[in-house]
């Protein structure tokens, strides 16, 4: 007799992605200008994948790990300071 | 096994006068099933419900083509509807009417039987429901359950209803009363 | 103790016993007297229960797929068209390996639109991965929820389990119905105990995607339990009729059948009356017996080769057809019989759709008639002014 649960393939435990870089296929990754930036906030609000923070002191920063390089926060940005580069390796 | 058809109009409590009767039948020691005819149910329209009883365990569940014993609970449903249809010879067809049997023209081989159940129904329960009374007059007639058995379905299909519990029962006694054979 | 009860209010009674912490579901002729009942019975706090109205019957399905990942037992009922508006939450609950137990009062599906029984509502999606149980008798109907609830759970299975009773033939009959005592159910069924929930101290996630490199795997692990539970439903038949007396067979119900030649083979209600054919050839000479299938998934194929084989004929009466196949059960039982040794001849005949009355007189005649010659997938009972009146 077997029974089969497929439990390894149905439920899965969360913080997976974590430990899963995600940001591995960008086509484009932002670099900011820390001499523009004013911390105001608007790219960290606007980040789809959360992996932006700043502050007066640090000024903005990028997690390049989990960052997918859309672009969303160069758009945003009121000072220009972001800038989307290529990525090459 | 005796097999019963019930006929009437939807709001007539035809389906419930068919579920005393298994009840009561039941409580009588008997194997009994009762059913209605499947449809969208709606006030007005032709129903029929079936009763089943027999001394031994009754399996078959399609309808009853050929009755024993037929009751009508609304006399305008003749014609509309064929109420004899498969009757057989020697059985029971009571018919809730003003008039006698023998102005109903019914050439079916049966005892026929009126009762006014409707003007009693309205002077004992104060609506036109006829149903407790047909039942307590089928069984003053046939004594195919007992009128305890009555009363006992009675009571467990309105129990916590107030007073619709014993005026039922009054006035299935009283049909039961003056149909029972002497 | 015995009460003359109408089918659905008995189940109703029975769901109450079984103590399911959510009840969703959403009335549908010929169900709605359950739905009534159950909520009447929680309203007067007689079932401590969340009873979730809803505006759908998907809706009632996902709301008990939620609740049985939350880890408690939940229950619903339908029928046709509302049991094909859940389908696709059927698969859901069935892939996620939940014990949900829904009833279903087999109606035939629209169009045209016919309230009346047939089986062509939950032979359509008996592909889900639910068990599908089919009851002969109210009794039978209640008894099979208690089953139901324990094969469900077994953390050997983990599936759906679907009972089906045939719509008003048997859930608009009153009968007398013996309810078992409360402490007797809680004996049978103990409380559910998840193998896996929802939990915000343990946070795990439920409903996954399983691609090209899984998916295969998830639907031969529902193939092979399927497969190994039968033992798991003989065993909660054998238990309960240990407990509670009443015994109606396990995957099948052989009635009269170690000396029959000639068997009658269907499902559900209609087993009755045959059940009164077979006591009538007998009595007349003809060594006739009935098999009743009451466990249609997983199918009872071991069982039917050791019922069926030597037989001389099987006649299969079935209320389904799948239109430009055959006839549903026909299908499976020949497929369970392919390849065996001494496999009778098999006439099936396709009766009884959108609630045309089947009497012991048409079963009778359906005998004769298959005795003459074998027929397949034979419309029995048609109106042949009405069919001639279609080309019009």
């Amino acid at each position: 007799m077997v029974f089969r649960r497929a439990k390894n393939i149905l439920i899965g435990k969360p913080g997976t992605s974590l430990a899963n870089k995600t940001g591995g296929w960008r086509v484009f990754y932002p670099v900011v200008d820390k001499t523009k930036c004013v911390a105001c906030g608007m790219c960290v609000m606007s980040c789809p994948e959360g992996c932006m923070e700043t502050s007066k002191e640090t000024k903005t920063l990028v997690d390049l790990d989990y960052c997918k390089g859309c672009g969303i926060c160069a758009k945003v940005c009121p000072k220009t300071a972001i800038s989307m580069l290529k990525e090459e390796k | 096994m005796i097999e019963i058809r019930l006929h009437g109009r939807g709001g007539q409590g035809v389906v419930t006068a068919a579920e005393l009767l298994a009840t009561a039948a039941f409580s009588d020691g008997k194997y009994t099933m009762a059913f209605p005819t499947f449809g969208s149910e709606r006030m007005g329209a032709p129903v029929a419900s079936f009763v089943r009883i027999s001394d031994n365990p009754i399996r078959v569940r399609s309808q009853i083509y050929q009755p024993q014993h037929v009751i009508v609970q609304d006399p305008t449903i003749i014609g509309a509807v064929d109420v004899f249809a498969g009757l057989k010879d020697g059985g029971v067809v009571l018919v809730n009417t003003a008039k006698p049997a023998s102005e109903l023209k019914i050439s079916a081989k049966a005892n026929v039987v009126t009762i006014d159940a409707t003007k009693l129904a309205i002077e004992i329960l104060g609506r036109p429901i006829p149903n407790t009374i047909m039942v307590g007059a089928f069984c003053g007639i046939t004594g195919i359950v007992s009128m305890v058995g009555i009363e006992k379905a009675i009571r467990h299909k309105f129990e916590g209803k107030g007073d619709i519990v014993e005026k039922n029962i009054k006035a299935a006694e009283q049909a039961y009363n003056m149909l029972k054979k002497k | 103790m015995k009460k003359v009860t109408e089918g659905l209010k008995a189940i109703a009674e029975t769901v109450a016993l079984c103590r399911p912490d959510v009840i969703s579901a959403y009335p549908i002729t010929p169900q709605t007297h359950i739905v009534e009942e159950l909520s009447v019975i929680v309203a007067n706090g007689r079932l401590k229960c969340e009873f979730i109205n809803v505006e759908s019957e998907f809706a009632a399905a996902s709301v008990v797929l939620g609740a049985s990942v939350a880890g408690v037992r939940a229950y619903s009922a339908t029928s046709s068209q509302g049991l094909l508006l859940m389908a696709e939450v059927l698969f859901n609950m069935a892939g996620m390996r939940l014990p949900v137990v829904i009833t279903d009062a087999n109606r035939a599906v629209s169009a045209p639109i016919n309230i009346w029984n047939d089986w062509q509502d939950t032979l359509a999606i008996r592909d889900a991965g639910m068990i599908h149980l089919f009851a002969e008798d109210n009794q039978e109907a209640c008894d099979m929820h208690l089953q139901a609830f324990k094969i469900a759970e077994d953390h050997q299975v983990m599936l759906p389990v679907m009972v089906n009773l045939d719509g008003f033939i048997l859930t608009h009959a009153f009968d007398p119905i013996d309810f078992p005592e409360q402490s007797e159910v809680d004996k049978y069924l103990p409380r559910y105990v998840p193998l896996e929930k929802l939990d915000v101290k343990n946070p795990l996630s439920f409903g996954l995607m399983g691609g090209p490199d899984r998916y295969l795997e998830t639907r031969y692990a529902m193939a092979e339990t399927m497969k190994s539970c039968t033992p798991i439903i003989r065993k909660a038949a054998q238990d309960f009729a240990k407990q509670f007396g009443r015994n109606y067979g396990e995957l099948v119900e052989e009635y009269k059948m170690a000396d029959a030649e000639i068997v009658l083979l269907s499902m559900g209600s209609i087993i009755s009356s045959m059940k009164d054919v077979a006591d009538e050839l007998r009595a007349a000479g003809k060594k006739v017996g009935v098999l009743k299938i009451r466990c249609y998934r997983p199918f009872p194929v071991e069982d039917l080769i050791k019922s069926l084989c030597g037989k001389k004929k099987v006649i299969i009466l079935e209320k389904a057809i799948s239109v430009g196949g055959v006839g549903i059960l026909t299908a499976d039982v020949k497929a369970a019989l392919y390849g065996q040794k001494n496999t009778p001849e098999i006439s099936d005949f396709i009766l009884g759709l959108g609630g045309r009355d089947v009497t012991v007189a048409d079963i009778k005649a359906i005998v004769a008639k298959a005795e003459k010659e074998n027929l397949k997938g034979e419309f029995y009972g048609l109106d042949q002014k009405l069919v001639e009146e279609m080309d019009k």
